[in-house]
């Protein structure tokens, strides 16, 4: 176990080493950021020459890359455009993206199990049919539209929430967006759960414990959920990362301050900076998060072991 | 019983869901109080010092917080008189300048000539990187504290002497009259010795002499504005305060408006337009604004270059149906240009309607024919390039190559060249890489005609983008500026207007407006030239 552990922090040397190094270039193909940031008017040539040196664009990318990485080993991610640091940025922005995140998963774990084994249970009644359709809904309806949708109906036609977060992002406020932000893969969980559990309500231990006389609650819960759980963890656990990259439109929407907002901003103003920053941050999350998921599988299922 | 138990479990969970978005809706609804109003902000792109705002959103906030020389009139654009109490000059070139006596910083440090002083020292240095300085370029011992290359040899302007507490001389490098019609520009404000000794803690909580001191300040959130009681000018703010939100979608702002959860939005999203009027119940303002849309030329493409030329750009300029576009896809939030300038500077500042003549007029037959006379479209084929982030481009290229497309008769005349970001737009246009006519966007400086011609057309001017350069035009801009008598250096502005008309050095396409909405509890609300609200002007009810 140990070993494994030690072996999956390894191979996320290169893995991280491989994401920033592209996403570095990606950025800076892109052009001459300085260019941008005088407006619809030319920067003169020695203020540009000068930011240009501040922010270390005149050096070949090579250097670039490697002067920041040496920095984000002592915590250095830069400087925005705007004068601030880059970690100024990640402290304000990712509190607020993991509270949106934490709602997200809530409603995935909650909603989407147990619509799951609601309908697992019951395939082929309309229960299932319902839900099942419902989640085709859900899935093909692209996320801005949910969103947008939600907004205009719940806060300006009936007023029942704010369109707009505010700066404080409560988690009361961030209930309808992370709704939203949950939306298409809470009706995975649900389809997953639903396949797994009627999968396995046919498998032997099943009708085993069915059969010790075990009351109905405790087989379901016990027995024929925690072994149905093992691949809807797997995409609960990737689904982590995706949903903090992947907030950027719900977070645009419902003006929510967070890790969305400030990669968009980083990308229209090309700033390499808070661009690359953010992801690196993001690449470790997704990364913490897969390894979480896979030492998960033992606790679910103990005949798994690591090596 | 089986049953019964999901049944509840769903019961619980919508419960849950029910219960919590109520939290939501019910939540801190007092984030703006009696007096103060809340309008939509954009996140400042530099750090908010006078001359390193070039941008509406950073402007916004100097505006409400500094105070300078001049102040631009919000109704007739006029400069007037707000700090100084006289400018003088007899040669249009060295002025003496009289602060007036009794104006505070909201810090209780006494405004003096040596605030003014201090601050132009500051934003004309090379080594603070102000990305206005160019505005200290007039000034003598620019050159000396912003070469063009290399390092500074002096930090201070020479130019610039402090002659009394109260009164500072400013020798230029140029003959220029309408010089201290510039001074009510941000860059030009006074600032604090704070600005100077502490200047994280500064930047971070700006103060400075406005109606407004900034009460609270969190980067890329929200910046609450509180009335400064002390103000000593006549123009106090008529609210106790203004909060300012950031919005990234200005569509989420105007939803917020529309629940009354927001008090002011100063962009009202291109799509709503339509509806906008409708759904304020008449709060919807849409005033002109000093800001031209034009499309500029590479003029150091040779093929653009040529005699004929001229006659395929005013070809081009008549196949665009002005009108149709405007009411169609800005329902009229735009005004068809005839001439290269703005309808806020007004007949006497120098807009002249109709300066343009018969070249901006929908014209298809004479486009097809002056385009033939002309040689050709160069390479057969026109690409207006555009930025495809910000500011809905697409929508109104598309349209002009399709009216282009039309008039000459050719599907392929023309066609939009999206261009990622507007920094790689930028980029190009800085390395001369243009692949043919590109959009080109001004939104004036100061109200003055000065201001939509020298940068865009001198020789070798700060945004002259397409590289143009008319020998004529440059001798008529130099004697406008030294001509004492305004009218008179209007009268050589607008002379000089004709050859960038005569030429078509850039067509123009349509003057913008500012649009803005408000809620009910707001009234007095107004834009100015450069659309942006006057804040202190507005009352609550």
């Amino acid at each position: 176990m140990g070993r494994y552990v030690i072996r999956r922090l390894l191979q996320m040397i290169p893995v991280f080493i491989g994401a920033t190094l592209l996403i570095f270039v990606m950025v800076n193909v892109m052009g001459d950021p300085i260019a941008g940031l005088c407006g619809d008017r030319q920067c003169d040539p020695a203020t540009a020459a000068q930011l240009r040196a501040e922010f270390g664009l005149d050096k070949p990318l090579w250097q670039q890359y490697l002067t920041y990485l040496g920095h984000i080993f002592t915590g250095d991610f830069g400087t925005a455009f705007n004068g601030q640091p880059v970690t100024e940025l990640m402290a304000s922005a990712f509190p607020v993206t993991i509270r949106l995140t934490i709602v997200a998963i809530f409603f995935e774990i909650v909603i989407g199990i147990t619509l799951g084994v609601i309908t697992g249970l019951r395939r082929g009644r309309p229960v299932d049919t319902g839900v099942l359709l419902l989640t085709l809904v859900v899935i093909s309806v692209p996320t801005f539209v949910t969103g947008l949708l939600a907004q205009l109906l719940l806060g300006v036609k009936w007023g029942w929430i704010k369109p707009s977060v505010s700066a404080d992002a409560t988690f009361g406020e961030l209930i309808v967006p992370g709704l939203v932000l949950a939306s298409v893969s809470l009706a995975y969980v649900t389809r997953l759960t639903r396949t797994s559990i009627a999968e396995n309500k046919r498998s032997d231990y099943v009708r085993t414990a069915v059969a010790k006389g075990l009351p109905r609650r405790r087989v379901t819960l016990r027995h024929l959920l925690r072994n149905s759980l093992i691949p809807v963890v797997t995409f609960i656990g990737t689904d982590i990362g995706a949903l903090m990259g992947g907030a950027i439109v719900t977070e645009r929407i419902f003006n929510i301050h967070g890790v969305g907002y400030q990669i968009y901003q980083g990308v229209v103003r090309q700033n390499t900076q808070t661009v690359v920053g953010f992801v690196t941050i993001l690449v470790l999350i997704f990364m913490v998060a897969n390894l979480l998921v896979d030492l998960l599988y033992a606790v679910l299922d103990p005949r798994i072991r690591y090596a | 019983m089986r049953g019964a138990t999901h049944a509840k479990w769903a019961a619980c969970a919508v419960a849950v869901v029910l219960a919590a978005s109520a939290c939501g809706g019910g939540g801190d609804g007092s984030s703006s109080g009696s007096g103060t109003v809340s309008a939509s902000w954009g996140d400042p792109q530099n750090p908010l010092e006078p001359a390193n705002t070039n941008e509406v959103q950073g402007g916004k906030v100097l505006d409400m917080i500094f105070r300078g020389l001049k102040r631009y009139n919000a109704e007739t654009g006029a400069a007037e008189d707000m700090l100084a109490e006289k400018i003088e000059t007899s040669d249009s070139q060295n002025f003496t300048i009289t602060v007036k006596d009794g104006w505070k910083f909201s810090n209780g440090e006494a405004v003096t000539a040596q605030s003014f002083v201090d601050a132009w020292n500051y934003g004309a240095s090379l080594k603070n990187n102000q990305k206005n300085a160019y505005f200290f370029g007039y000034i003598e011992g620019y050159d000396k504290t912003h070469p063009d290359t290399g390092t500074q040899s002096a930090d201070t302007l020479s130019g610039l002497k402090v002659t009394g507490t109260n009164t500072f001389t400013v020798k230029l490098t140029q003959k220029f009259s309408t010089f201290p019609d510039t001074l009510g520009y941000a860059a030009f404000s006074p600032l604090p010795k704070s600005f100077f000794s502490d200047h994280a803690a500064w930047v971070s909580k700006p103060v400075g002499n406005g109606p407004y001191s900034i009460g609270s300040y969190t980067k890329g959130a929200q910046m609450s504005l509180v009335k400064w009681d002390d103000y000593p000018g006549d123009d106090k703010a008529k609210n106790d305060g203004v909060t300012l939100k950031v919005y990234t979608d200005n569509n989420t702002a105007y939803n917020d408006l529309l629940a009354g959860n927001l008090d002011l939005v100063d962009d009202v999203p291109a799509a709503q337009l339509k509806n906008a009027k409708s759904d304020l119940n008449g709060r919807y303002i849409n005033t002109p604004a000093g800001i031209i849309q034009t499309i500029a030329f590479p003029f150091y493409d040779p093929e653009w270059n040529t005699s004929g030329a001229t006659k395929v750009r005013q070809g081009l300029s008549m196949a665009i149906n002005r009108q149709q576009i405007t009411d169609t896809i800005f329902q009229k939030t735009r005004t068809p240009a005839s001439d290269w300038t703005s309808p806020v500077l007004g007949e006497k500042g120098g807009f002249q309607e109709g300066l343009c003549g018969k070249s901006c007029d929908y014209n298809p037959s004479e486009a097809k024919k002056l385009v033939q006379e002309g040689g050709g479209l160069p390479g057969g084929q026109v690409k207006i390039s555009y930025n495809a982030d910000t500011g809905s481009h697409k929508e109104w290229v598309d349209a002009v190559c399709n009216s282009i497309n039309n008039a000459l008769g050719n599907d392929k005349a023309c066609v939009g060249n999206p261009i990622g970001t507007f920094a790689d737009f930028r980029n190009q246009i800085g390395q001369h890489k243009m692949p043919g006519p590109f959009r080109a966007g001004w939104q004036m400086d100061y109200p003055l005609i000065q201001n939509f011609l020298q940068p865009l057309y001198y020789t070798n001017a700060s945004s002259n983008d397409g590289q143009w350069s008319n020998k004529q035009f440059d001798s008529l801009v130099n004697q406008a500026n030294a001509e004492t008598d305004t009218t008179k250096a209007i009268q050589l502005f607008q002379q000089a207007e004709g050859v960038v008309r005569d030429n078509m050095a850039a067509i123009p396409l349509w003057y913008q407006n500012g649009s803005a909405g408000y809620s009910d509890k707001v009234s007095n609300v107004a834009l100015n030239q450069f659309s942006v609200p006057v804040y202190n002007e507005i009352t609550v009810n």
